[in-house]
């Protein structure tokens, strides 16, 4: 049985910030960015999407943030015209996980720029990579958005050097 | 940076396709091209092709034909390649595919890379999709990282350390002293990642406990560099400095609180009232961080100091306007309800105004927390609310709601009046949603409050007057009339304005739930039982019962027809035994033939096969146990046909409603009888008839003229070379015999009962058998 559904069975004393899963999607329920941090199934995940979009579109304006589904906590945002929604244990900080989606948030609107759902869908690896630079094993990684900042700009740069380097059009 | 063209391209032409059909005709287009262009060997738009494989999984399609591609390109030594291709690995492959080993190598190598992001891009992907097998291998090279790079690596290497702990917990041990020493860090982010393994470390591994105890100081040295750092622009959130760090540093305590020192508390009880104090509570953010606190105060074994100041922090976030905080408030107080229900219950007025909030999510939390604080001193006023909220709630919590009320009222009821009105309401706000187990406990209830069975079965006619829909409401209604009709048909009940309700009038409600479409089949059975009980209640409309039944015995539901047919021989056979015991001037309680049980009954008019002693209307008496045999759920009296054993029914003869339970006599037996014990009111005469040259008919029959009941009644005739026994489980219909044996010339009876509380058995010999020629 997998992570996602199984019983937590350390102790019941709560630890860390620990997301089972982000996803983002749009108001018509097409799914923009999925990470998972634990492992499952594709049938799993699709299921866990599914459920996912039924859940939080259904959900009136002005809703409380937080729901219950099967054992896990779930967190969501709506940021213009794209949700953002994570999966939390039920240990877990809740209002914590919206200071992280909104710093997410402001990560992606740093890099792009006014960031839109545009951005996000025509430059969807970047929104992996800025990911990567903040989360991982589903825990913060780097709490300072200039660090955050700074790295993904010399990845890119060194993307680029490269690419000049071999004389080949850019990524 | 400049976006992928072709990349760009292609979303913009599957974004254009109107139709789902033509979507997938690009997208198989595009497929095919990618998969064409992967088989070549060298390519030099592998990146982007990768790239828009990876869009095309994301949409939904299927993409396992690029996962070798993903091997090929982390092996690449370009950066832009290598970059598309761990994260093709971590969309595409996870520990469960065979082509994820293939990559370790390429990991092992990117990890000892000159370039800090090819390291990084190694250590995300090892830890998003590593497998066990792949940690181990690559275990010590993380170990070597987390103590010889620059801070950059280390908090990646850091959390993928924790990775590695988690699926591979024997690993700890490698990593501790590793650990240990990234508590000297300055940064924020190595801060972060140490602390997070050292907690999974002491989590999986106990014996390390022992070497992190010596961290303390270091820990504590932490926090206090925390605290007093003062305003980082780089690391705030809305003025608050570093609020994820502030979480960790709950966290560091509760590490060291649980695991490593559980003295240190005047650690948590310096920090808590700093926090409590300092933080600006009117941003979310700020919200968090004390929320973090309450939390880590409740989890540990604080002083009661401490819990009273996290559990009125938890009272001031129920009153924020903002419906989260009010969520996760009540979150919190539902898991310390059981522990510090009187703090909590000082809250109650707030919580109580939540179940009228619109959110569906604080409903329900509102609902359970409301259950949780039900208790003997507010629960009229509780259950008010509860009521209220019932007939407004949301579908989906009805039911939750009516069963809390139920445990609640069944528990906490203030009277037995209330008791059943609380029910009552509920049954007519929410009947469809109740349990099935409902019905049988209401009966039960009902039959223990024999003060108020005149209310009741009046409440309950009206209220099936108004509407039968409701099942379980339906089916009790019709149990009780069934029950106490004559109640019902007298008129008078103190409790409530008297109503004239005719003998007919209970006829037609009863006739239009069992033709109403809305009946279930079991509520039929109820209803076709309750006109049939009625016959003997009522004196005029026998006729109009009579032909109800038989209109049932050629019912299409099997269940119904075996009633209706038994019923109608009811009628037929035995109507001389309807009033029979009126004549006796005593106080009869009938024996009652339990014929019912689903399918396996012979006809009431043959012997008495399975039938159970019935305590009707037990007073004060609880009732009789049921026969094992039929295999009820509860003690239940009559009429309960939900339950899978039989039903028992009362058939026979008018019961007086202060009826005691009697035993009954035999008045017709025509041969001589003889009294052979009489003890205490409780007698048993002895007749006999000749059958044949060979043969004796001994008919004993036991009466009980005392003011109690009689229990256990056993009665054990042994005979020379025969014995028979027979136990009072068995109920005679006809009035003549109970037993029939062939006997000899002696006989020894064994008596045993229970009257007033006290057991009795005797042994009596007898020895003249009169009627007998020799």
């Amino acid at each position: 049985m997998t992570r996602l559904l199984k019983i937590v069975s350390c102790s019941s004393l709560r630890f860390f910030l620990q997301m089972r899963f982000l996803l983002l999607f749009s108001r018509q329920g097409k799914l923009r960015l999925q990470k998972w941090f634990t492992p499952l199934t594709d049938r799993e995940k699709k299921k866990v999407i599914r459920d996912m979009m039924m859940l939080v579109l259904a959900r009136p304006a002005r809703s409380c943030n937080f729901l219950q589904w099967r054992d896990l906590k779930i967190v969501y945002k709506r940021y213009a015209s794209l949700y953002f929604c994570a999966g939390l244990e039920d240990h877990d900080n809740e209002l914590l996980a919206l200071e992280v989606l909104h710093r997410y948030v402001e990560l992606l609107d740093k890099y792009f720029g006014n960031v839109c759902e545009l951005d996000i869908i025509f430059n969807f690896e970047k929104a992996y990579f800025i990911l990567d630079e903040f989360l991982m094993e589903g825990e913060i990684l780097e709490t300072s958005k200039v660090a955050v900042g700074v790295s993904l700009e010399e990845a890119d740069t060194l993307q680029e050097t490269m690419e000049e380097y071999m004389s080949k059009p850019a990524y | 940076m400049s976006p992928s063209v072709p990349l760009q391209e292609m979303i913009r032409a599957i974004r254009s396709a109107r139709t789902q059909c033509e979507e997938r005709g690009v997208i198989q287009r595009e497929c095919a091209t990618i998969r064409a262009q992967f088989r070549q060997a060298d390519n030099e738009g592998r990146s982007h092709n990768l790239a828009k494989l990876l869009y095309v999984h994301m949409l939904g399609y299927p993409a396992h034909f690029g996962q070798m591609e993903c091997v090929r390109m982390i092996a690449s030594p370009r950066y832009s390649e290598k970059r598309v291709g761990y994260l093709g690995a971590m969309m595409l492959l996870d520990e469960k595919q065979d082509a994820s080993l293939l990559i370790t190598n390429s990991i092992k190598n990117d990890l000892a890379n000159s370039n800090q992001y090819v390291q990084s891009l190694a250590l995300c992907t090892l830890a998003c999709m590593g497998s066990a097998e792949m940690c181990r291998d690559l275990a010590p090279e993380i170990n070597r990282l987390l103590r010889a790079s620059n801070s950059y690596i280390k908090k990646k290497a850091a959390l993928c350390a924790v990775h590695i702990v988690r699926k591979v917990q024997d690993l700890g041990e490698l990593f501790a002293p590793s650990a240990r020493c990234l508590l000297t860090e300055k940064n924020h982010g190595v801060l972060h990642g140490a602390v997070v393994l050292i907690t999974e470390l002491c989590e999986c591994n106990p014996e390390s406990l022992e070497r992190f105890r010596k961290t303390v100081p270091d820990l504590v040295q932490i926090m206090k560099g925390l605290v007093i750092s003062g305003y980082s622009p780089d690391h705030d959130v809305a003025g608050i400095s570093d609020p994820f760090l502030q979480v960790r540093k709950c966290e560091i305590m509760k590490l060291i609180l649980t695991k490593i020192d559980t003295n240190a508390f005047n650690l948590i009880y310096v920090f808590t009232i700093q926090v409590a104090t300092n933080t600006d509570s009117t941003k979310t953010v700020g919200n968090a961080v004390l929320y973090e606190t309450v939390l880590t105060v409740l989890d540990i074994k604080s002083e009661s100091g401490l819990r009273v100041l996290a559990v009125n922090i938890l009272g001031r976030f129920l009153l924020n306007n903002d419906r989260n905080i009010r969520y996760i408030a009540m979150i919190s107080l539902q898991k310390i309800v059981g522990t510090d229900h009187n703090a909590v219950q000082r809250h109650r007025g707030t919580i109580v105004d939540c179940l009228k909030d619109q959110d569906a999510s604080v409903k329900r939390r509102a609902l359970e927390l409301s259950l949780a604080l039900v208790s003997a001193s507010n629960i009229r006023s509780m259950m008010k609310e509860l009521l209220s909220f019932l007939s407004s709630c949301p579908p989906e919590l009805r039911s939750q709601t009516a069963s809390g009320i139920f445990i609640a009222a069944e528990r906490y009821a203030p009277s037995q009046r209330w008791h059943i009105d609380t029910i009552l309401h509920v049954l007519t706000t929410a009947g469809g949603d109740v349990r099935d187990e409902t019905v049988p406990n209401l009966i039960q209830l009902i039959t223990n409050t024999s003060e108020l069975h005149c209310y009741t079965v009046h409440k309950l006619y009206r209220a099936l007057h108004n509407d039968i829909s409701q099942q379980p409401l339906v089916q009790v209604a019709c149990w009780c009339i069934g029950e106490y009709g004559d109640l019902l048909l007298r008129g008078e009940c103190q409790e409530m304005e008297p109503v004239q309700v005719t003998e007919d009038d209970v006829l037609d409600v009863l006739e239009a739930v069992l033709q109403s479409h809305m009946s279930s089949p079991s509520t039929r059975g109820f209803a076709l039982t309750a006109t049939m009980k009625l016959s003997t209640r009522i004196t005029e409309n026998v006729d109009r019962i009579r032909s109800i039944v038989s209109i049932y015995g050629s019912c299409i539901d099997v269940e119904l027809q075996q009633r209706a047919v038994e019923y109608n021989a009811l009628f037929k056979k035995y109507d001389h035994m309807r009033y029979s015991t009126e004549w006796l001037g005593q106080r009869f309680l009938v024996f009652v033939c339990s014929t019912f049980s689903a399918g396996l009954s012979p006809p009431i008019c043959g012997f008495p096969q399975v039938c159970d002693l019935l305590d009707l209307l037990g007073g004060s008496e609880p009732p009789l146990q049921s026969s094992p045999a039929l295999g009820s759920t509860a003690p239940l009296p009559v009429g309960t046909a939900g339950t899978a054993g039989g039903d028992l029914l009362d058939l026979l003869g008018g019961l007086e409603p202060t009826a005691i339970m009697t035993v009954l006599l035999s008045v017709f037996s025509v041969a001589p009888t003889v009294s052979v014990y009489d003890k205490d009111g409780v007698t048993v005469t002895l007749s006999c008839e000749k059958q044949s040259d060979s043969g004796l008919s001994i008919t004993l029959t036991a009466s009980n003229s005392t003011d109690s009941d009689i229990r256990g009644f056993t009665l054990q005739a042994a005979v020379p070379k025969v014995c028979i026994s027979a136990s009072n489980k068995i109920l005679a219909v006809h009035l003549k015999s109970s037993f029939s044996f062939q006997v000899n010339l002696k006989m020894r009876l064994r008596i045993s009962y229970t009257s007033q509380g006290s057991a009795v058995q005797d042994t009596v010999q007898v020895d003249s058998f009169p009627g007998l020629g020799h």
